[in-house]
């Protein structure tokens, strides 16, 4: 809800979101697609639109398709068919995009969505598409000319469009982290916004509460989260101002101009109106075998939602950290790695506390992570057999960050090794007393307080390899003694 | 070493001259070259490759000689400029493709060279396909080869495949490939008196051929005789994985259904095709080859086709929608013509306004039009269904006949210009070709005799799908029950 000037108002938000298919080759030729190659590397005649090129369609997207709708539990229709949507553009080079229109090869699914205060919101996905990528025209190479790189005409790309169930900018973004992270679960997408692997149109209207849906504007190609929820958040107030004057939002495509922060309309020009849609002769209609998307189905890999709640029953995680655990394919099989055979509890504290703070002074991804799942793990395994203590063990972690060795080693190097003889440390204790002879008639005389003075002076005699919970054991008997 | 002689045999027996070394593939394609040189004024190529022709023959002689022939070793022949030959000029009878040298040849005309042929050159066509006169090439109207008796007036070679058409009849190539939308093999054969056979979808791949209207383009033979269009067929037919439509159904040797034998042949004979415009030779004509097909044994059957009278708006719709769409890549930008203007709309304007003719352009604005947000149900969708009840016909059809006798035109080869102002009298050209491209059936043209003024009358045989064997058995029939010997006005060679 968005307080108005006169009163609240409900943003209707949908979104139309661009996911580039893994795939090594295009969608209809055996182009490569590989990102940041030298430009117009990576075309064929069939991608170039030459005369009489054809197009065969690249069975391996159809099956990333395929299995991505059935990873947002929709509907994957048997029958599809692939149409041209005409207009001109010269990164367009057939004059066309081939793309599905009224047979879609994904029908209905959905997102679960984690909000904020725990609750779950199911937002509907309409549809799934594959369709095929455009060129890129370089408008910034020559002063009065256009150059055209053709290495993304032809590139798979899936259209995943939403219902209008997303009420605000924030529900957009959970929507588009959630959405990714099923896509890399899925090994689909990359979800790699920079690169333009994954693009989104949003679809925003307002309305008062409880009203029907009011007139939509689309702004057009966001290539970041925090775009997407700037842009909305400024279109949904941008109408909700015409509509307090008393005037009517006009339905438009606009664009998001994130230098100001701000959405303008597209020039007419800008805006291509018939697309002449018809279905593609050059294509037969995409027919699946239902034998074969079962198979797929049942090869599919977990999804963040099952393996959330696998966290939560089987690990007896709770479930916000199990939500952030899963939130990125990457931390979930890190973690999963570090608990295997281990307390998971601990392993987890250890992942999102430790791990989560380093990566973050850093500044890099797990994928560059100083320490592997497997070091920590080794580190917990020290921990569990009493080599090290709690208390040491951050210190070999961060030496383990420092050098990137093995806690062992590093156990060895510096000698960390926590001692657990009960007469080394009985010895540490009588020395103790003997040197401080008066605070141990103190405690005697009912001063408890300094138990924690005689535990500290044991750890420093023992430079801190004393194992704790003998300490205690062995002080308590001296002390009662 | 160019022997006139040469110009009167057709395939079958140059290349039966050939495996027995009367004559070298050299020698037969030098007197090619020749005729291809001496057949400029019908303006049937829009680029010889005589060098290209040596070379090719050469290695043929080569191969001859060590006793390794290929099917079509040596055999010289001309191909259509909608097929994309690696590094030969290719229009596709456009201004807009000046300069297109592409860097791949066409499935189909691969497969010949690997066979053995001999590229002639690039034969002249309507602008990509369109048209049922070869005269709205950007490079000049194709002559036909014939003349009507004591009339001088040049007349039209009929098309799309016209220069293809006119370069077969006038002894300048032995056979040709040309492409079929609408009856632009058929057609084109009819009026200049020689055979030529629009296989069944997907049997010839479309793959580097340039597109006019996919679903209705097929790619086939035009040859002298009923057999040299067999053996065209068997180099040109198979599966391509390049063509998404084209068909997984194995070639077979396309001569052996030449038998002869059609006794108990159904022959359907449709009372639809009886239009109202049509001359009464033509009416005759079509009555002798039922005859002729009696006699040799078969049964003609009267049957119907009902939805014939929607056949020629329908493919109108279809096809032009589909070219709006296919040529929207002339734009200027990668290839071919370029007419710089001030910003990008005004070069895409001036482009397409110098490089497509009137009829291309008269089509691609009726194909965007049928396919236009509130038009679409109405044209495209509903021709889209029409076809479908067209298809049915066939296959209700071929129930009860093995194939279906017509006429191929409903007339016969008219004056240059005669038609040009008026497209619907053009267009009627097709009403006896159309309805097989949009059932995607084979269907083949076999010259039967002559108009009351003198020039050549074709008859139909259209057949299942995939039977091109019932087909060209039946053809074989009726040329020699017709045995045309009529030979045109101009014939290369014969100046002697």
């Amino acid at each position: 809800m968005i307080e108005g000037r006169t009163r609240e108002w409900e943003t209707v938000i949908g979104l139309e979101v661009h996911a580039q298919v893994i795939s090594k080759a295009k969608l209809f030729s055996g182009a490569a697609t590989d990102f940041g190659a030298e430009p117009n590397t990576e075309v064929s005649p069939v991608d170039a639109g030459f005369p009489g090129m054809l197009p065969v369609l690249n069975r391996f997207c159809v099956e990333q398709a395929v299995k991505t709708g059935l990873g947002l539990s929709a509907e994957i229709n048997l029958n599809s068919v692939f149409e041209r949507k005409n207009y001109f553009y010269p990164d367009l080079p057939a004059g066309y995009q081939i793309s599905q229109y009224q047979q879609p090869l994904v029908g209905y699914g959905r997102v679960s969505l984690d909000m904020p205060d725990g609750t779950t919101r199911e937002i509907g996905v309409t549809r799934l598409h594959l369709e095929q990528d455009a060129g890129k025209s370089l408008h910034d190479q020559h002063p009065t000319l256009t150059h055209l790189d053709l290495n993304r005409a032809g590139v798979a790309l899936m259209e995943i469009v939403s219902e209008p169930d997303l009420r605000s900018a924030e529900e957009a973004g959970i929507y588009l982290r959630k959405l990714r992270s099923i896509l890399r679960y899925l090994d689909t997408c990359d979800g790699n916004m920079e690169e333009g692997s994954l693009r989104c149109d949003c679809n925003v209207s307002v309305r008062r509460p409880g009203e029907p849906l009011g007139t939509r504007c689309e702004i057009k190609n966001l290539n970041s989260i925090r775009y997407v929820m700037q842009a909305i958040e400024y279109e949904a107030r941008r109408q909700i101002e015409i509509l307090e004057e008393g005037g009517r939002v006009e339905q438009q495509t606009r664009l998001f101009d994130s230098g100001r922060g701000i959405t303008r309309p597209m020039r007419s020009k800008e805006e291509p109106h018939d697309y002449r849609y018809f279905p593609d002769p050059d294509l037969l209609p995409l027919v699946l075998d239902p034998a074969w998307v079962e198979r797929l189905r049942g090869e599919l890999p977990e999804r963040p939602d099952a393996k959330k709640a696998r966290f939560v029953s089987d690990y007896g995680l709770s479930d916000d950290d199990a939500g952030v655990l899963v939130a990125e394919k990457e931390t979930a099989l890190y973690f999963e790695r570090v608990a295997q055979r281990r307390d998971p509890k601990v392993a987890a504290n250890w992942v999102m506390g430790d791990l989560f703070g380093v990566l973050n002074r850093l500044g890099v991804g797990l994928d560059q992570s100083p320490v592997a799942a497997e070091q920590l793990g080794a580190m917990i395994d020290l921990i569990a057999d009493g080599t090290i203590s709690g208390r040491l063990a951050k210190d070999v972690f961060a030496e383990m960050v420092a050098s990137g060795a093995d806690a062992a080693a590093i156990v060895e190097a510096k000698g960390l090794r926590q001692v657990t003889d009960a007469t080394v440390i009985e010895a540490a204790i009588d020395a103790v007393f003997a040197a401080q002879a008066d605070k141990v008639a103190e405690f005697r005389a009912g001063r408890d307080k300094l138990y924690g003075f005689f535990v500290g002076q044991i750890m420093r005699a023992t430079q801190g390899k004393a194992n704790p919970a003998l300490v205690n054991q062995l002080l308590n008997k001296k002390l009662a003694g | 070493m160019s022997d006139p002689a040469l110009l009167a045999l057709n395939l079958a027996e140059a290349r039966a001259g050939l495996a027995r070394k009367a004559f070298s593939a050299r020698e037969l394609a030098t007197t090619y070259n020749d005729a291809v040189a001496e057949a400029k004024p019908l303006n049937a190529y829009i680029t010889p490759t005589p060098e290209r022709a040596l070379a090719m023959a050469d290695a043929a002689d080569q191969r001859l000689v060590r006793g390794e022939a290929l099917p079509l070793d040596g055999i010289p022949i001309a191909v259509k400029d909608l097929f994309c030959t690696k590094e030969v000029l290719t229009t596709a009878g456009s201004h807009i493709l000046e300069g297109f040298h592409p860097p791949y040849e066409s499935t189909v005309t691969d497969k010949l060279w690997r066979a053995g042929a001999v590229m002639l050159g690039k034969a002249n066509l309507d602008e990509f396909a369109m048209g049922s006169s070869s005269t709205t090439s950007w490079y000049g109207p194709v002559e036909n080869p014939w003349r009507r008796p004591g009339d001088n007036r040049p007349l039209v070679a009929g098309g799309s495949s016209g220069g293809s058409a006119a370069a077969v009849a006038a002894h300048a190539a032995l056979a040709a490939t040309g492409t079929d939308t609408g009856g632009s093999i058929r057609q084109p054969a009819s009026f200049c008196g020689i055979v030529g056979l629009k296989p069944t979808y997907g049997r010839c791949s479309r793959w580097g051929v340039v597109a006019f209207a996919s679903s209705l383009d097929h790619p086939g033979p035009i040859g002298r005789t009923v057999r040299d269009v067999a053996i065209m067929l068997g180099a040109m037919a198979g599966h391509d994985p390049k063509d998404s439509t084209s068909a997984p159904v194995p070639v077979t040797d396309f001569e052996k259904a030449l038998t002869g034998d059609i006794r108990g042949l159904r022959v359907g004979i449709p009372k639809e095709y009886r239009v109202d415009e049509m001359p009464r030779e033509i009416e005759a004509l079509w009555q002798r080859g039922v005859e002729w097909l009696r006699l040799a044994g078969a049964e003609p059957v009267d049957i119907s086709l009902p939805m014939t009278k929607y056949a020629l708006p329908t493919y109108y719709i279809i096809a032009l929608a589909e070219a709006s769409s296919n040529l929207a890549r002339y734009d200027g930008v990668r290839f071919g013509l370029r007419v710089e203007g001030d910003g990008l709309e005004e070069m895409y304007e001036l482009t397409r306004a110098a490089g497509f003719g009137a009829e291309v352009r008269r089509r691609v604005l009726i194909g965007t039009y049928v396919l236009s947000a509130g038009y679409y149900d109405a044209y495209y969708l509903k021709a889209q269904r029409v076809r479908a009840l067209i298809a049915r016909d066939f296959a209700a059809t071929f129930e009860q006949v093995d194939c279906i006798l017509t006429p191929t035109a409903p007339s016969a080869a008219f004056t240059i210009g005669e038609k040009t102002d008026d497209p619907i009298a053009m267009y009627l050209n097709d009403v006896f070709t159309v309805p097989a491209n949009l059932a995607g059936v084979p269907a083949i043209s076999i010259p039967a005799g002559l108009s009351d003024d003198g020039l050549p009358l074709g008859l139909q045989i259209t057949g299942r799908a995939f039977d091109e064997e019932t087909v060209l058995r039946v053809a074989g029939i009726l040329e020699n029950a017709a045995s045309f010997r009529h030979l045109p006005s101009f014939l290369a060679g014969a100046g002697g």
